[in-house]
């Protein structure tokens, strides 16, 4: 599920145009075999999931038709509501923190400094990094009694944190953990903005005796909007999603304290092989990110026009 | 004048000490990982904690490798990171430039609508599948779901970089009667190597980063490295050395790759903000 939320280049216009539509369509060819690739792993699962949300349905069980009965049956799961409150929770955090740590990394490695190329290259490597060894190594940073982390905070005359051991501090914790990771990328996309920056009307606001704070308010933030929303955009899907992290560090515990809906629907389908009412989970979780994801596009739509 | 040197000196020891605090978290994980891996499990359970190995010791990685399954999740997780790389290059390169030559922004709307998509809700259906097709226990439902994450990279990728090429040399091509198919083997391609190359390593990374997939579907044979790892958290006697030492030989391919292929991997993701799970 990759992928990318560019504004996409127009494609060559001057040759469809002088071909007509038909010389396009020829290249449908070139699709046909991924096609039928993302027919097989992303198309039949989509509508399988469907029909399989209708449905009683436990692996090694029996199956019958239930018509809307697993859905109706979310609205009155308090386990459900819950994961969907700790979604939100997680996803507003899991936003804003990088949004604002990425805005100011890139306006950092946007300017000239030796080892540069260094600096940006170990900042971006906990993106890169496979997600499970570096939640292990997390994991054991958040110890209470041997971790490093309450060893440092504790050195500097904090007091110690609870960490993932307590329901009140463990969707930060997990937070922190995902800003850490996820920073670089909204540094990236902000960094590939502000390249595309023109000069002048710094200049100009230099010689009227702007600051550099207000050079950034005025001119930078409006001209890189578009690329923040981007970002945002990115972030909020990622932020909802997020599974790798949180199952192996905490495993939506204490509790239930820091289940998602990503860990409640694992839970659902795998370990209580309740299948049918997970393709339920699956159908309204998609919708609620679509939807997220289009109020956001409209702002982007908005920010594009301005 | 003065002041005006000052102050740039100061801006200066700024920015310095702003560099060194957005590096440092980033630092203080991967050294206290590389610290851990090195260590005597008497030295990791010490408080305080005790940051410089003294002597550094290679015991952690030798208990690692000295379980032989390990090495088979190692071959494991290199033959679906490679299969699943190569199949969606296969296939996804000539998506690509299809999508970009047809302008197909349906399609491209598609493996957007992919990327909003939880990889779990792709797993319970696969999951029956691959049972109804008695492929479980083999390596071959995992290489299919990660299509699910490389596909769309290789597509998204490819997409914005046939659309940079300029279009006059194929239409040369064409006007001298070359067929469409010649025209992207012998002169898009070609031109496309830059964007092929970093599909490829964005596609590998994921792909070998990805967890979700196989700690449902891999049986005992058939775990990648990201599962076998988690697996010694959750079922064995936790000491920290060998878990250290464990993540690090996981991801050390990964961030080795990083570091020596930065220019393609930022290149690509600031085109379009790529990333698997």
């Amino acid at each position: 599920m990759a992928d990318t939320i560019t504004a996409q280049s127009a494609a060559s216009p001057a040759l469809a145009l002088r071909h007509g539509r038909n010389y396009a369509r020829r290249y449908w060819v070139f699709i046909v075999p991924a096609a039928l690739v993302v027919l097989t792993v992303i198309v039949f699962p989509w509508l399988f999931t469907l029909y399989m949300s209708v449905h009683e349905w436990h692996i090694g069980g029996t199956r019958s038709f239930a018509g809307l009965a697993n859905y109706a049956r979310l609205f009155t799961d308090d386990r459900f509501h819950w994961a969907v409150l700790h979604t939100l929770y997680f996803t507003v955090l899991a936003v804003v923190a990088p949004l604002v740590l990425g805005v100011a990394a890139a306006e950092c490695f946007h300017r000239n400094f030796r080892f540069r190329a260094v600096a940006r290259t170990i900042f971006i490597l906990p993106m890169m990094a496979t997600p499970v060894a570096i939640a292990l190594v997390w994991t054991m940073m958040f110890h209470p009694q041997l971790g490093v982390l309450n060893y440092l905070l504790t050195s500097v005359g904090l007091p110690p944190s609870t960490w993932v051991y307590d329901s009140t501090t463990v969707i930060p914790t997990l937070v922190l953990v995902e800003t850490w990771q996820w920073t670089p990328l909204v540094m990236l996309i902000v960094l590939g903005g502000l390249a595309s920056l023109p000069t002048d009307p710094y200049e100009a606001a230099r010689i009227d005796g702007a600051g550099p704070w207000t050079m950034f308010r005025l001119i930078t933030l409006p001209l890189v909007w578009p690329f923040i929303v981007v970002a945002l955009v990115i972030r909020t899907i990622d932020a909802l999603k997020a599974f790798d992290t949180i199952f192996v560090i905490s495993q939506g515990g204490p509790g239930t304290s820091s289940e998602t809906i990503n860990i409640f629907l694992y839970l659902q389908a795998f370990a209580f092989y309740d299948i049918g009412y997970a393709s339920a989970v699956v159908a309204v979780f998609f919708v609620l990110i679509v939807a997220i994801s289009l109020v956001l596009l409209g702002v982007r739509q908005r920010a594009r026009w301005q | 004048m003065r002041s005006y040197r000052l102050r740039r000196i100061a801006g200066r020891f700024g920015l310095y000490l702003s560099v060194l605090a957005l590096i440092s978290p980033a630092l203080l994980v991967f050294l206290w990982m590389i610290s851990l891996s090195l260590k005597t499990e008497i030295d990791n359970m010490d408080y305080p904690p005790v940051f410089i190995p003294h002597p550094p010791t290679l015991d952690n990685f030798a208990q690692v490798f000295a379980r032989n399954d390990f090495l088979t999740y190692t071959k494991n997780s290199v033959i679906v990171s490679f299969s699943a790389t190569a199949l969606a290059l296969l296939v996804g390169v000539p998506a690509g430039y299809g999508i970009a030559k047809a302008r197909a922004t349906r399609a491209a709307m598609l493996i957007l609508i992919a990327r909003m998509t939880p990889g779990l809700s792709y797993l319970i259906p696969l999951f029956l599948l691959f049972q109804w097709l008695s492929l479980t226990g083999t390596l071959v439902p995992i290489v299919i779901t990660h299509l699910v994450i490389t596909v769309p990279i290789v597509v998204w990728v490819m997409i914005g970089f046939f659309e940079g090429l300029p279009a006059e040399l194929e239409e040369a091509a064409l006007t001298d009667g070359a067929t469409i198919w010649q025209a992207f083997r012998h002169v898009a391609l070609p031109l496309a190597r830059p964007g092929v190359t970093v599909a490829l390593i964005l596609s590998f990374i994921f792909s070998w980063n990805n967890f979700i997939f196989a700690v449902v579907l891999a049986g005992r044979e058939t775990r990648t490295l990201p599962v076998a790892v988690y697996n010694v958290l959750t079922f064995e006697q936790i000491s920290w050395g060998p878990l250290a030492a464990a993540a690090l030989c996981v991801t050390a391919p990964v961030l080795l790759l990083t570091l020596v292929m930065q220019k393609e991997i930022v290149a690509g993701l600031t085109a379009g903000g790529v990333k698997g799970g």
